[in-house]
């Protein structure tokens, strides 16, 4: 367990600094690897670092025993608010409904990362985490050892107390915290079995649903700070072009509007220009906004249309080679010799991500001092470009993270915080930017729409070659240094071990732009590539007569995924459905973590396809709360139902076509067929939770259709209410 | 000037007569519980009570407003105690939570007019609030939770 720790080590150092120690609050927290010096104590508070020591404080307890617990990390619905704490909590030895919790502000040098995304909250943190509430708890049980000049061994920890076994006295950590932070800093202490858990891995109920169910959960929209002005901006609507002039004056005009100018913000490397309307309320700036006319100048730049894309995308899958990911055997000579070889395209679209909270942001510039307050993903990374933006030092500028009224990966740019801090520089005062849902709907940066070229030969029941090739806008790729290399992007959502077993393989990844901004969404490019890769699977299946379950677990010579593609077998009744009755399966990886799905669809009686029931797998090793596990994988089973058969972005003339939810339709509560979960209990490391639920449904979805009606969608998004 | 009732408190705002009421009363009466999600009456998560009925306060007018009795999710219960958030709590229901405000104003609503609702009631009533995570499994299970101890008389869980 402790293994993996071993480049954050902890001994020999003062785990606190003693001199200086005039506070009360210890501060326990994790060592980065380089450079770490020794860890501080200081007001309680106050949460500003001092110059130069690179110590990250998750544990903060008073000398009255208040126990404050931070997470670093955003919460934008996937449950660190909870997670954190019940992690923390197990191994500090303190009751979780004692524990207040606050939200970190942006600082990578306190915190290591800090960007929550790529589903890494709890694999990044855990171990960490661990150990150092370990430590702490048994700094405390030493202290308490001292005070009454007992063994160690006689003393254990409890709810927030130290108790002396023999005797039954007691100490709560508030009355040894002081005595605890000058002590030196234990080595390998020794973590509690997963059998001694009394938090991890139980499905407590989560903290925030409290703050949630009566209003007072403070979402970036609801942050108010005295003397703001809110505002609104009319920002190119084709994304690319300039600000030629605009007209105001019928703007100016509306009661409450306090003043218009143009506003540029960065998005990558391009120019986002905009008219910002700032006024007294949002409702007096979206009335100016209305009111305002913007010429613009949008020459220079293709104004693209989905058809002609998706067609390029064709044409360059068909005659140009990519660049090569993965390459073994001679996929080659097998394709020239096979006499039947499937070839076949197929195609994702854009996407929202139309987080339920619109992006906004609340930002006050004061000369030599920057400070942010929003739903934002990323603070470590706001305060980095900021800082850099506005040339200050990034201690100067303070980022406070709010709850995220969802975020998708949307929020984790840095665009919306750039901007509101333009806007706050010009007019003076704290300003909070709010995007309209048209904005955030219309604005992107978009999941690019990808298209996939997958060929293969079936010999003998298995797979003899099999190429994919991915056309796309691709992130890794556009922002990299050297755009000669390939990235990984083209594998992720599969599965590693058909590396093994399919000898002959080629992965490419053949380049393709257009103006369009893209970027990150949940489960990122595994959420397009696993339709393609396991819709092909359930071809090349179908081609070697085989089962689908057993012909995947043929091909991935792998314990744990077996155990996964069984208990699949088992929950579903898998072995019991007749031929063609509507089943279909998949199964994905995703940062780290398999999950495997089988869906269920009939025929509607009214016409259409029926989604009748989704049973979804779940491996992410280790894990913290299996109630917050399976509701990820619910949402994400809906997020992708969406993609799949609901909603897309297209572009005419450059302009996305889409505005808001009465033509970016998303999923409703009439729409949700029944989900059951199942969390596979094991002992390899946490993998991602918040995301990997997503890939494998369309494509267990599509191989179900195809179960039950024979015919193979490989273009989403299709209508379940047309087939 | 226009008085609102709001959570039975008397607000004296001076704003425009077509301001939708989300706008006063997020902006400037300074409740921020009830959220814009959309503007065009589509999410449902500007959902309020406008004398005991469900509106979406992003396309109500203030001038509508006044004179009636407008309640928001912060005036759904004193202590978080209605049986829906006691259900809500129970169930885990909220991941972002952003929508939550107004489907617990949509479902108290339902549940008021038919404290015996079917998965199909439920379907119904609730088919205009959206969730983009995805918790609607959840809402049906905690609406039902909180018909049977609103049945049973017990509202603290
Ligand atoms: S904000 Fe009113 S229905 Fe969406
Ligand atoms: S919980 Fe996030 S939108 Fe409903």
């Amino acid at each position: 367990m402790i293994q993996g720790l071993k480049n954050k080590t902890t001994s020999r150092r003062n785990f606190l600094r003693s001199a200086g120690l005039t506070s009360t609050a210890l501060f326990l927290g994790m060592y980065l690897p380089a450079g770490a010096k020794t860890s501080k104590v200081v007001n309680l508070g106050d949460d500003v670092d001092e110059d130069g020591i690179e110590m990250n404080p998750w544990v903060i307890i008073d000398t009255n025993g208040r126990v404050t617990l931070v997470s670093h990390r955003a919460e934008m619905g996937q449950g660190v608010y909870q997670s954190i704490p019940q992690i923390i909590a197990e191994e500090l030895e303190v009751n979780l409904k004692d524990v207040h919790i606050k939200f970190a502000q942006g600082n990578g040098k306190k915190y290591g990362s800090q960007i929550t995304g790529g589903s890494s909250t709890i694999r990044g943190s855990y171990k960490n985490l661990l150990k150092l509430s370990a430590t702490a708890r048994v700094m405390l049980i030493q202290a308490a050892a001292n005070k009454w000049k007992v063994p160690l061994t006689e003393c254990y920890a409890e709810a927030g107390n130290v108790f002396h076994k023999p005797s039954g006295k007691k100490y709560n950590y508030g009355e040894l915290v002081t005595d605890a932070s000058k002590l030196h800093v234990p080595d390998n202490v020794k973590l509690k079995e997963r059998s001694e858990y009394k938090l991890i891995g139980k499905p407590l109920l989560r903290k925030d649903a409290a703050l949630k169910t009566n209003g007072t959960a403070g979402f970036g929209l609801d942050k108010r700070v005295p003397g703001m002005l809110f505002a609104c901006v009319e920002r190119n609507p084709r994304l690319r072009g300039k600000v030629k002039s605009f007209d105001d004056s019928d703007a100016r005009a509306i009661p409450g509007v306090k003043d218009v100018f143009k506003v540029t913000m960065k998005v990558f490397n391009t120019d986002r220009e905009g008219v910002a309307v700032v006024a007294t309320s949002t409702w007096a700036a979206l009335q100016g906004r209305k009111a305002l006319k913007v010429f613009w100048d949008d020459s220079g730049f293709e104004h693209i249309n989905s058809t002609d894309i998706y067609q390029r995308h064709e044409d360059i899958l068909k005659n140009k080679d990519g660049l090569v990911f993965k390459e073994q055997g001679d996929v080659n000579s097998i394709f020239s010799q096979a006499s039947d070889k499937l070839d076949v395209i197929y195609q994702t679209p854009y996407e929202s991500h139309a987080a339920m909270e619109p992006l906004n942001c609340v930002a006050y510039y004061q000369n030599d001092k920057i400070e942010i307050w929003g739903p934002i993903q990323a603070p470590d990374w706001v305060q980095d470009f900021i800082s850099k933006e506005f040339n200050l030092p990034a201690e100067k500028v303070i980022v406070n993270m709010t709850f995220l009224g969802g975020g998708f990966g949307r929020k984790a740019f840095l665009d919306y915080p750039h901007e509101a801090t333009l806007i706050s520089k010009q007019i003076g005062v704290p300003v909070q930017v709010v995007w309209t849902r048209e904005d955030d709907i219309m604005q992107g940066p978009f999941r690019p729409g990808m298209s996939y070229r997958c060929e293969g030969v079936v010999n003998n029941g298995k797979i003899d070659a099999f190429r994919m090739k991915l056309a796309g806008q691709n992130m890794d790729n556009f922002q990299s240094d050297d755009r000669s290399k390939p990235n990984e992007s083209s594998s992720e959502g599969f599965l590693k071990p058909y590396f093994d077993s399919i000898k002959n393989i080629s992965i490419q990844d053949v380049p393709f732009e257009t103006p369009v901004p893209v970027m990150w969404w949940r489960s990122v490019y595994a959420s397009t590539n696993g339709f393609a890769y396991e819709s092909f699977m359930d071809e090349l299946a179908l081609a070697a007569g085989a089962d689908p379950i057993e012909f995947r677990k043929q091909h991935l010579n792998n314990d744990r995924l077996h155990k996964q593609l069984d208990k699949l077998i088992e929950v579903s009744g898998w072995k019991n459905r007749k031929k063609n009755e509507g089943y279909g399966m998949a199964i994905t990886e995703c940062f780290e973590s398999p999950v495997a799905q089988v869906v269920k669809v009939s025929k509607n009686p009214d016409g259409g396809i029926k989604v009748d029931h989704v049973w979804a797998v779940m491996d992410c090793g280790w894990y913290v709360n299996p109630d917050i596990i399976k509701a990820q994988v619910e949402g994400s089973i809906i997020m992708a139902l969406g993609a799949a058969t609901i909603h897309e972005i297209t572009f005419k003339d450059g302009l996305p076509e889409q505005h808001n939810f009465y033509d970016y339709h998303m999923p409703r509560i009439t729409d949700i067929p029944p989900i059951d979960v199942f969390v596979m209990d094991n002992d390899a490391d946490a993998g991602g939770v918040g995301e990997p639920g997503l890939p494998a449904f369309s494509p267990a979805l599509t191989n179900a259709i195809f179960d039950l009606t024979g015919k193979r969608i490989r273009k989403l998004p299709f209508s379940l209410a047309e087939i | 000037m226009i008085t609102l009732n709001v959570n039975n408190k008397n607000y004296e705002v001076d704003v425009d007569p077509n301001m939708p009421l989300l706008w006063a009363i997020r902006d400037v009466i300074g409740l921020t519980g009830t959220k814009y999600g959309c503007g065009v009456a589509q999410c449902g998560a500007c959902t309020v009570h406008l004398d005991s009925e469900a509106v979406r306060s992003c396309v109500t007018r203030v001038s509508r407003a006044e004179g009636q009795k407008i309640t928001t999710i912060e005036g759904l219960s004193e202590n978080n105690d209605h049986p829906l958030q006691i259900a809500w709590n129970e169930l885990s229901v909220p991941q972002c939570g952003y929508c939550h405000s107004g489907q617990l104003m949509s479902a108290a609503v339902l549940l008021r007019e038919n404290p015996n609702p079917t998965d199909e009631d439920i379907d119904d009533a609730m088919a205009g609030n959206i969730c983009r995570c995805g918790t609607y499994l959840r809402i049906r299970k905690a609406i039902h939770l909180a018909a049977n101890m609103q049945k049973n008389g017990n509202t603290k869980g």
